[in-house]
């Protein structure tokens, strides 16, 4: 189980660091899928089974079938390399790394590795997560299918001919 | 056992990979595909604590973050779609008629 999760962890991280450093889309496309799927197997180790399922299904399947199908019907190719300022590359990476390590020092304070053993464990099936979902998070759950027409009719309308 | 600090400093690496490349690509679908990079890292964050705290409700989060970040993928891509047709472009560079 540990050694499960660090491998995954490893192969999320250089996915997520491929996703970033390729110039064509569909590379870092497909680099993106490598991550969705690491990240659903690391659900699965945190006892998130139905989360692990969804993420698989609609995040790396419909989502981003979605994304290679824009990429290949915009032919997006490779992007030019352009030197825009010499500021942004000098005080850009320091000031990642300084949110990165600022993320890490607030998690390593509040939750120090050697204390806290997530040993408590949840019950993340599909009957679980479904009780929870037309119980306590109905109303929410009824938004969302608003959300999601105004969603499909915004998509339809802008992606029309004449905008 | 992996401790909880471990799944968050995942989370926050993938978080700031994502802002990283945010900021340093140039090509719109790029930009919006790190968009997705952030969502993922901060769910992973959820069910790290939903698992920690023994509830659930983090999971049920998660699940409505996945459904606004499928909404937002369809309308965002919408979005993509008629920018290249009014500009004839993908880099963001070039998408600055908004811009004084």
């Amino acid at each position: 189980m540990v050694i499960i999760f660090y491998l995954v962890a490893a192969l999320a991280i250089l996915a997520a660091l491929n996703v970033i450093l390729q110039r064509t889309p569909v590379y870092s496309a497909l680099s993106l899928i490598v991550v969705l799927c690491a990240l659903a197997v690391v659900y699965l180790l945190l006892d998130a089974q139905f989360m692990a399922v969804i993420q698989v299904i609609v995040y790396a399947g419909a989502i981003m079938v979605l994304f290679v199908l824009v990429i290949m019907l915009l032919n997006a190719g490779r992007e030019e390399p352009v030197d825009r300022s010499r500021l942004a590359r000098w005080l850009g990476v320091p000031l990642i790394v300084a949110l990165l390590a600022e993320m890490l020092f607030v998690i390593w304070r509040q939750f120090p590795p050697a204390s806290t053993t997530s040993a408590v464990g949840v019950d993340g099936g599909p009957s679980a997560i479904g009780h929870l979902l037309f119980e306590s998070y109905v109303l929410p759950f009824e938004v969302t299918s608003i959300l999601i027409l105004v969603a499909v009719v915004g998509a339809v309308v802008l992606a029309k001919k004449q905008v | 056992m992996v401790p909880l600090s471990h799944y968050l400093a995942l989370s926050a690496i993938l978080f700031a990979l994502g802002v990283a490349g945010f900021l340093i690509r140039r090509n719109v679908i790029t930009i919006f595909m790190c968009i997705e990079l952030m969502l993922n890292a901060v769910n992973l964050a959820f069910i790290a604590f939903a698992r920690h705290l023994g509830r659930a409700d983090g999971q049920i989060l998660v699940f409505f973050v996945i459904v606004v970040a499928a909404a937002e993928a369809a309308v965002g891509l919408a979005i993509i779609i008629a920018l290249y047709r009014n500009h004839e472009s993908l880099s963001i560079d070039d998408l600055d008629s908004m811009k004084l």
